[in-house]
């Protein structure tokens, strides 16, 4: 399990969980709770997301400008 | 990365997305996206290796080096450019994906200026006075 796939998979995970939370709440009819569980789970996603994004960004501008 | 690994985690990451799009269509996005830039980090460390040998190229046939350099940012923009406008063409921004792709050509025009001055102004040189 090479690091990049537990990432992918991590945030599988998180939505997984957020899209059961969301059915349950809506069985109790806590239709607002449930919105406010997928933001929640969405801002942490991206969160994570952008962590990578800012490695990205920092490899292509090595690699690119090899300005380090 | 092996070139089997690369597959076998964009595929699996393609599997997770179709999975999570019934569910929650906002974490399918997400999943790809951050496949798509993981798969990206480890690609680009390849291309360095390309880029070392065409500067060692560009530097013994006395090229100057602000061309070369100039020629590698504009290959950085593009491959930003585009991987940006397919993510958002993914999630269904159409739209918003082509305004990427006009911004990335815009900054590549600019880059590519004073490359076009220096061409127009040794042509001009060449012609009788």
């Amino acid at each position: 399990m090479s690091p990049e796939m537990r990432a992918v998979f991590q945030i599988f995970g998180v939505g997984f969980v957020v899209a059961l939370m969301n059915t349950i709440l809506r069985h109790a009819d806590k239709e607002e709770f449930a919105q406010w569980t997928t933001l929640a789970g969405v801002v942490a996603v991206l969160v994570v997301v952008v962590g990578y994004v800012d490695h990205l960004y920092q490899e292509i501008t090595r690699v690119f400008l090899n300005t380090q | 990365m092996h070139i089997m690994q690369l597959v076998g985690f964009g595929l699996s990451a393609t599997i997770l997305a179709t999975v999570l799009r019934s569910y929650a269509p906002q974490f399918a996005m997400l999943v790809a996206l951050l496949a798509g830039i993981l798969l990206f980090t480890s690609v680009i460390q390849n291309i360095s290796v390309v880029l070392d040998m065409l500067r060692g190229l560009s530097s013994s046939a006395h090229i100057d080096s602000g061309f070369f350099s100039t020629v590698l940012k504009i290959i950085g923009i593009a491959y930003i450019v585009e991987f940006a406008g397919q993510v958002a063409r993914d999630a269904g921004e159409g739209a918003l994906a082509s305004k990427i792709e006009l911004a990335g050509k815009i900054s590549i025009v600019i880059l590519a200026i004073p490359i076009v001055n220096d061409v127009v102004q040794s042509l001009m040189h060449l012609l009788p006075q």
